[in-house]
């Protein structure tokens, strides 16, 4: 009896010993964040409150210097990169999982997919350079920014594409077919409105990923030093919409950030600090309109 | 006629007369053939990879092979309808459920789709539980009221046969006997096949019983006959529960 009380008193010690040590391991990473964070808003707190500093271009004095022209650009190339990813990414999905025969070729797909959400941002960026500007003679522009990050987060949009589709039960589909239709006609009247939540939060994460990239971004070219906006897309005469944004040089957050840290001037790290809390609360702000939309999306359609 | 999937012979050699305007009851051990015979007659195989239908199935009184490589299977999706095991409905409201049959067959009036929506549900014995909220989702109903409205939407467009695939297996005694008097019902309207696990079920809807056994027919005949004199022992030991 006592070998037994003993036995289990040592399993409950080790027991004991784990629960520690993985909260030990759960708040390296958490404590890691919360330095940096407590960092970064020390270094920056001052700026964030300055309407100046959101409406302001890049300066030689760092005391006048703000992120429009940055801010402008990052959200501008978001765009770009969403209209470009979620049209092709979904429609690949949505070949991959309903449309395509399991054969060789399907697996080549697949397999170079999946390889391509492992490959080095910097790796598109060397792409865009060489295929747009070079090959093709398109200016360093946002456009050709847009597309090197469009073509970087298209993975992403297609796995989310394949993982929300894959959720919809095969009797939905049967169901459907049973009463005589197409395959077009399940994908658009069933699964495309069905997967939609899945698929958003898929763009969303895309986006703010997009959000973050510097590398090919420095490789096609960004300026660093913007003191002007791009054309407006919209115009009071018409045809009332202008695409000259798009062939405009650019610049973005994390390339704005990156130019000032590397200035000697403290005042110019500091001013690298609050880019970088309005670029964090960007990004977790969209990651957290992501999580919320796959939690009300979970509620409302259960299988 | 002959089915395989891939390379596993799964339905051999069927041959099978099923009546018009009754009820057909497909039995048998798990695995026998009587779902796969069922999804035959709609081409439900033709979804999948690998499978492959040998023979004709005749679909009077054009003489239409509902196998053939020529037909389309849209076409007899279009004729036959189906109500599975699991109730399916679409995460849609009530009335886009039933709906959706009526719009695929180029149905564009919204009076007629009412009607007719109106019209398959109170055939399938929802439109009074219904009637006031066919805005609402279709997961809002009970799983006895999914598999009725699933039947008003097999209903809809007016199929010559209608497939039920182990209708109630998930259902309660309650639902089950409603589903089963609405089987008993339809018939008046269109030839009905039904597959299940429950022979009192079979005995109390059908017409004609086939008893299927390792993908093959070992006998078919009268309901009646079927279940008071046996002509195969090993239908005999099926029906009262010697294996199976």
């Amino acid at each position: 009896m006592s070998g037994t009380a003993a036995l289990i008193a040592l399993r409950k010690r080790q027991d004991r010993w784990f629960a520690i040590l993985g909260l030990a391991c759960t708040l390296v990473g958490v404590v890691t964040l919360a330095v940096l964070l407590s960092g970064l808003i020390s270094d920056g707190y001052q700026r964030l409150f300055d309407p100046a500093f959101y409406n302001s271009f890049p300066s030689r004095h760092a005391a006048k210097a703000g992120i429009l022209s940055p801010l402008v650009g990052s959200l501008l190339l978001a765009l770009i990169t969403i209209v470009l990813a979620v049209p092709l990414g979904v429609a690949a999905g949505v070949y991959l999982e309903e449309y395509a025969a399991r054969n060789w070729l399907t697996t080549i797909i697949e397999i170079n997919i999946a390889n391509l959400a492992g490959v080095p941002s910097i790796i598109f960026g060397l792409l865009a350079l060489g295929l747009l500007i070079y090959g093709l003679g398109m200016p360093r522009s946002t456009l050709v920014g847009g597309i090197a990050l469009g073509l970087l987060v298209l993975p992403i949009v297609i796995v989310t594409t394949r993982e929300a589709l894959r959720a919809i039960p095969q009797g939905i589909r049967e169901a459907a077919y049973a009463l005589g239709a197409t395959k077009w006609q399940v994908v658009q009247h069933h699964l495309l409105p069905y997967s939609m939540g899945g698929i958003a939060t898929g763009t969303i994460i895309a986006m703010s990923r997009a959000l973050g990239e510097s590398a090919p971004l420095m490789t096609i070219g960004a300026v660093t030093f913007i003191t002007f906006l791009p054309p407006a897309p919209v115009q009071s005469n018409p045809p009332f919409v202008n695409f000259e944004w798009l062939n405009s040089e650019f610049t973005a957050m994390p390339i704005q950030m990156f130019n000032w840290i590397s200035r000697p001037q403290a005042e110019f790290n500091s001013l690298a600090a609050s880019a970088g809390i309005v670029l964090i609360a960007l990004t977790l702000s969209l990651n957290a309109a992501a999580i919320v939309l796959r939690y009300r999306l979970r509620q409302r359609i259960k299988w | 006629m002959n089915f395989f999937y891939g390379t596993k012979h799964a339905l051999k050699n069927i041959n099978l007369s099923i009546p018009v305007n009754a009820v057909t009851a497909l039995i048998g051990p798990s695995g026998c053939g009587k779902t796969t015979l069922l999804r035959c007659l709609n081409r439900m195989h033709d979804l999948y990879q690998g499978n492959r239908y040998e023979g004709r199935i005749l679909l009077l009184p054009e003489n239409l092979n509902i196998i053939g490589s020529d037909v389309d299977p849209m076409e007899m999706r279009l004729r036959v309808g189906m109500v599975f095991q699991k109730p399916n409905p679409f995460p849609k409201s009530i009335f886009d459920n039933v709906a959706f049959g009526l719009r695929l067959k180029g149905i564009t009036s919204r009076s007629e789709i009412a009607g007719r929506v109106e019209e398959s549900l109170k055939a399938a014995a929802l439109w009074e539980e219904v009637k006031d909220r066919l805005k609402e989702g279709a997961y809002a109903l009970s799983g006895g009221q999914q598999q009725r409205l699933c039947i008003a939407r097999a209903l809809a467009p007016e199929p010559e046969l209608l497939l039920f695939d182990e209708p109630t297996s998930a259902l309660d005694p309650a639902s089950t006997s409603r589903i089963e008097d609405l089987v008993y019902q339809l018939k008046d309207r269109l030839t009905i096949l039904i597959v299940t696990h429950n022979m009192q079920q079979a005995a109390r809807v059908s017409d004609q019983t086939v008893f299927f056994f390792h993908g093959e027919i070992i006998e078919a005949n009268k309901t009646s006959t079927i279940f008071e004199h046996p002509r195969e022992e090993l239908t005999a030991k099926y029906l009262t529960g010697q294996f199976g």
